[in-house]
């Protein structure tokens, strides 16, 4: 196990000149939420992180770290898949989809 | 019991857009949600990539079919909205079996965990995969019997703390993939809850191909294994998994044993051969002699 | 080649139930061999190609049990058969037949047991178990047929009971029966009556999948129908959805057991033979009730008044024939191939001054007629 060295593109060396990353949107069941904070962690954009508030089984769920710009929504749905409990899902505005 | 909290509905202006359903919920008996699971156990992620597979398969969800036995995950088909069928300990495979065998037409899979389909159930997956049974077995594998508080099950590594092995676990564990790939399985895959985007890819995969196949999805188990073991909170173990988690497709499967769950272990599609299923067979020879 | 073979045949009690599964539209098996019922499997995995059945050897009797309660669930009528140590492996997921209500059925051919015990010869010993074997309180129905002919047809009376009560239905067949050849006449195909499952009437989105009707049985739908059904083994509501309260369970399980209770009377199947004038009754079923025909036979020819009553379907115990006949007779014999099974629920039901003589026998051979009249002048003292 483990032999085989282990091959990475970094994803700042891919060159994105003028394209504009698709921009998501995140929707959330709050109430479905039960805290385990893997869409927290494993965001590649990093966009979420844990509020502070509760839902009503005591929870916190997710909320949008306020930084414009680079960490931004691209509406990948990683979140969607990776929530076990069908509480957060993305999808890509429409205009945005557009100029993809 | 439970108790309730007053929301902050002002957050809900802050953040994103609420929403009153989830796209996957056409394919869930939503009206079961929240489900029984821990705080971040991966049996969510089997399901909601098992709905993501089937949904971009475009497959009539009348079809499909889906048994399960007892366990943490046994509870699956309960949560899905497909002809769903929870059955005893260990008896998933043969249930599915009679269901696939009397009407082929019907997507089979069985979902279940680790004890329920290699102790209790052992005899009939080797048999399944045998035959080379057109059925589809996802296997959470979280190296313990969740559902009755944390004992060792056969996927437990040596040495490892379970309730009924405070001192150590002095078994070895199957190595299942392996198992699996020797007793005659058409696909193999081994993935865990983490790699949510390869194992919707390999159910995908699998769901298109015929035969008996068998994905492996190791999933956290915080509350029950993780806990004795040191891994950790969920985020660990799936951090973990992230980390040492090699792929290597179509690696021997005597050489993905999982010794130890500290360190690397392979993931990929170890096994996807065309071979003719249980179902093939039965039709060849039986339109070949039965002709009187 | 046709699913019914119309006409007169030479078969054994074990072709003959295989043919009577066939034209009671059977389409699945699912078993592992094991004397002495082996030649259920054999002749159906013949006969099953050619009809468009399917045929599966299962790597044990429990894998058996599972796959014909889903072949079930697939919608197409499905049985297994085995005998005594088959039997025992199968109770778990008889049980799980019981709490889904799914129609289908277990040919135990008994032999002498406990254990391994005379895999090829004749017992009786299971009738306890067939009753009582999973765990929990449940009702089921068993049929005893004691001729080959029998075999034939109550196979299809046993898959009607089960397609129109939901519950998993034992023929209980001997050793005897299972292996001796006989004159079987299979009738037309449009003279057998058969009955089958109901089916929802109600759309997918409406569908209650354990709602019973007012007979306490629910329509059943099938896999692939487009129902989306829940089905579990775990107390679960109408829809099927676990449910772990009292609140549920005690319903649930009450009418499980009532389907089956409320209709002991419509579900019994008995043979009398000169029981009116009778101050003896024995009571015997299977095998036995060969033998004990001639018992009585030649009771009669001495002049004394003693009736057979043969017992067709044991469970659910026909408690209210007894009883009547516990107002009439000075005693009852009971003669059966186990060391007292049958004879604790005449016990029962008889009055405290009936004498119950027992006739037991644990297995390996059938009773002679002597060993009966020994019992009937017991209890005709």
């Amino acid at each position: 196990m483990g032999k085989k060295p282990m091959k990475f593109i970094g994803r700042g060396l891919v060159d994105k000149g003028d394209k504009k990353s698709a921009v998501g949107k995140i929707y959330l069941i709050i109430e479905r939420c039960k805290g385990c904070n893997l869409c927290i962690e494993f965001c590649p954009k990093d966009v979420l992180k844990e509020s502070s508030v509760f839902n009503k089984k005591g929870y916190h769920p997710p909320e949008l770290i306020e930084v414009p710009g680079e960490k931004m929504c691209v509406g990948c749905g990683y979140c969607s898949l990776i929530c076990p409990e069908f509480a957060i899902y993305t999808e890509i505005e429409e205009d945005e989809k557009e100029a993809e | 019991m439970s108790m309730e909290f007053d929301v902050d509905y002002e957050y809900q202006d802050r953040c994103m857009y609420m929403a009153e359903s989830h796209p996957s919920d056409e394919m869930l008996r939503d009206d079961r949600i929240p489900h029984i699971w821990c705080t971040g156990c991966g049996c969510g992620e089997i399901i909601s990539t098992y709905i993501e597979a089937v949904k971009e398969l475009d497959i009539n969800p009348d079809k499909v079919a889906i048994v399960s036995g007892i366990g943490c995950i046994g509870r699956a088909a309960g949560y899905l909205k497909f002809d769903s069928f929870h059955t005893t300990h260990g008896r998933a495979i043969p249930f599915a079996t009679g269901l696939k065998v009397a009407r082929p037409e019907l997507d089979v899979s069985v979902i279940s965990g680790d004890g329920d389909l290699f102790a209790i159930g052992g005899n009939h997956i080797i048999h399944a995969a045998r035959r080379n049974m057109d059925i589809l077995v996802i296997c959470s594998n979280n190296y313990t019997y969740g559902m009755t508080g944390g004992q060792f099950s056969p996927a437990t590594p040596i040495d490892s703390f379970t309730t009924t092995t405070p001192y150590g676990n002095c078994e070895r564990p199957f190595n299942l993939c392996d198992l699996l790939a020797s007793a005659g399985a058409a696909y193999v895959a081994r993935w865990t809850s983490i790699h949510v985007r390869r194992l919707q890819k390999s159910i995908k995969e699998a769901l298109t191909k015929k035969g008996f196949r068998f994905i492996e999805v190791l999933t956290p188990c915080p509350t029950g294994f993780g806990r004795r073991n040191k891994m950790g909170t969920a985020i660990d173990t799936s951090k973990f998994y992230q980390d040492h988690g090699k792929i290597d497709h179509g690696a021997d499967t005597r050489d993905v044993r999982l010794e130890d769950p500290l360190s690397d272990f392979s993931i990929g599609t170890f096994v996807d051969l065309d071979k003719e299923t249980y179902l093939e067979a039965k039709e060849r020879i039986f339109s070949r002699e039965v002709k009187k | 080649m046709t699913a019914v073979i119309t006409g007169t045949h030479f078969l054994t009690g074990n072709d003959a139930a295989a043919e009577g599964a066939i034209s009671a539209g059977c389409r699945f098996f699912a078993g592992y061999p094991i004397t002495p019922s082996t030649e259920i499997a054999e002749r159906v995995s013949r006969r099953f190609p050619q009809i468009g059945g399917s045929y599966i050897q299962m790597e044990d009797e429990i894998a058996s049990m599972c796959a014909i309660l889903g072949a079930s669930w697939a919608g197409v009528k499905s049985m297994t058969a085995t005998s005594g140590p088959g039997y025992s492996l199968m109770l778990e997921n008889i049980g799980l037949g019981v709490m889904m209500e799914t129609p289908t059925v277990v040919v135990n051919v008994q032999r002498g047991s406990p254990s391994t015990g005379i895999p090829t010869s004749v017992g009786q010993s299971d009738v306890m178990q067939a009753r009582w074997g999973s765990h929990g309180d449940y009702e089921v129905i068993a049929i005893s047929p004691n001729c080959p002919q029998e075999c034939y047809d109550f196979l299809i009376k046993a898959f009607n009971f089960s397609e129109q009560y939901r519950v998993p239905v034992t023929v209980l067949m001997d050793e005897c029966v299972s292996h001796m050849s006989e004159k079987v006449v299979i009738p037309k195909e449009e003279e057998i009556k058969l009955f089958n499952r109901k089916k929802p009437k109600d759309k997918p989105e409406k569908h209650l999948p354990f709602k019973p009707d007012k007979d306490m049985i629910p329509p059943m739908a099938a896999a692939g129908e487009g129902y989306k059904i829940h089905v579990t083994g775990l107390t679960h509501d109408y829809k099927g959805y676990p449910v772990m309260s009292a609140e549920c369970h005690e319903p649930l399980v009450r009418r499980l057991c009532d389907k089956i209770r409320n209709n002991v009377k419509k579900i019994t199947l008995i043979e009398e033979y000169k029981t009116d004038d009778a101050d003896v009754l024995v009571i015997a079923f299977g095998a036995v009730s060969r033998s004990a025909m001639t018992a009585v036979k030649i009771a009669r020819e001495r002049g004394e008044k003693v009736g057979l009553l043969r017992l067709i379907t044991i469970w659910p115990f026909p408690d209210h024939v007894i009883q009547a006949y516990a107002q009439k007779v000075k005693g009852f014999v009971v003669a059966e191939i186990n060391y007292g099974q049958v004879l604790y629920e005449v016990q029962r039901c008889a009055r405290t001054d009936n004498v119950v003589a027992h006739v037991p026998l644990t297995g390996g051979r059938l009773h002679s007629p002597e060993e009966i009249l020994d019992g009937i002048k017991e209890a005709g003292k």
